[in-house]
């Protein structure tokens, strides 16, 4: 399930990418940061991808899962700090949904 | 351009019922929620129970419109109930009743409306806060606080959604004569639109025309405004 959810977070942030022109990495792993020290994305458009992720795991995963964090912005705990600590966000919501 | 896609909550009766009825004459594809069902139906209008507050309830409906729609277009932020009482004589539950459907409703419906308009990269936002948060209004502690509750939200989300191309309004009717100010005593209701420019009760056709104005796609310069009725 990890695999898939990476795979799909790496899928929307190419397309938000395209949409915002955000220049990315040729790669992207789960070891990706995403926000704070070498992030790829700021603030908005680090609140973009979790939407999309969110619609995304809906969509093609078939469960629903909120990623909305009061740890969002923190430096040290949040769960936005790479591809992989998303991803493992997301499966442990699905784990705890059931 | 296709229908606009438009969502009004608490549409079982009152200014909500109008307003689905009016965008739905306006070729709008309207849905409408409320707590229990409705006794009106109209081709091009869809209707949810939900509690607005119920967060599961609203997300799982947000889901349905995204898969049936694709999109939204319109959120109309209706749903409201008040309590006419002196603060020293009302219940703590009645208070948190009415923050958690005016300003905790308010504000999971605009979250979830802006994560499917900022796909599109547009999207009107209309709340709901009341000429009773400039008038002070005594004897409504709770409803009034919920509203400029509601007043300093659109404010903030207004600036939040803005990149989004999503703006963030608020219009403030008079009493209307809704089964919300029905219990309110006549001479109470007589002194409020005594302190009016314009003497008189708003009608249902005062609302829309505002949020008409809101909607128009040449109002995408226009956010974070408050437009009060009745010359306040």
């Amino acid at each position: 399930m990890r695999d898939n959810i990476v795979a799909l977070i790496v899928e929307a942030a190419r397309e938000l990418g395209d949409q915002d022109e955000i220049e990315l990495p040729v790669e992207l792993t789960a070891d990706t940061r995403l926000f704070g020290e070498d992030g790829i994305l700021d603030s908005m458009a680090l609140v973009s991808l979790i939407v999309a992720v969110e619609q995304m795991i809906e969509e093609q995963l078939g469960f629903a899962v909120s990623l909305a964090d009061d740890k969002a912005l923190s430096q040290k705990s949040s769960p936005y700090q790479t591809i992989g600590t998303l991803a493992d966000y997301a499966a442990a919501q699905q784990g705890a949904s059931h | 351009m296709s229908q606009p896609v438009t969502l009004i909550t608490g549409t079982r009766k009152g200014i909500g019922r109008y307003l689905a009825e009016h965008f739905v004459a306006r070729d709008h594809q309207v849905i409408g929620c409320s707590r229990s069902p409705t006794d009106w139906d109209t081709p091009g209008y869809q209707h949810f129970e939900l509690d607005v507050c119920d967060e599961i309830a609203v997300r799982s409906m947000f889901s349905a419109i995204r898969k049936s729609h694709g999109r939204l277009d319109n959120l109309i932020n209706n749903a409201g109930i008040a309590s006419m009482n002196h603060s020293l004589l009302t219940p703590l539950k009645t208070v948190e009743r009415i923050l958690e459907v005016n300003l905790v409703g308010t504000f999971l419906f605009c979250r979830e409306a802006a994560k499917l308009m900022q796909r599109a990269r547009h999207g009107r936002i209309v709340n709901f806060t009341t000429v009773a948060v400039p008038l002070k209004l005594e004897g409504e502690a709770a409803y009034v606080a919920s509203k400029a509750g509601v007043k300093s939200l659109t404010d903030v989300l207004a600036r939040e959604y803005a990149s989004s191309g999503i703006t963030v309004n608020s219009i403030g009717p008079t009493p209307i004569d809704t089964d919300l100010i029905r219990a309110v005593p006549k001479q109470k209701i007589d002194e409020l639109v005594a302190r009016q420019a314009i003497k008189r009760l708003g009608r249902c056709e005062d609302v829309a025309n505002v949020i008409d104005f809101y909607l128009r796609e040449e109002s995408d310069f226009i956010t974070g405004q408050h437009l009060f009725l009745g010359g306040l």
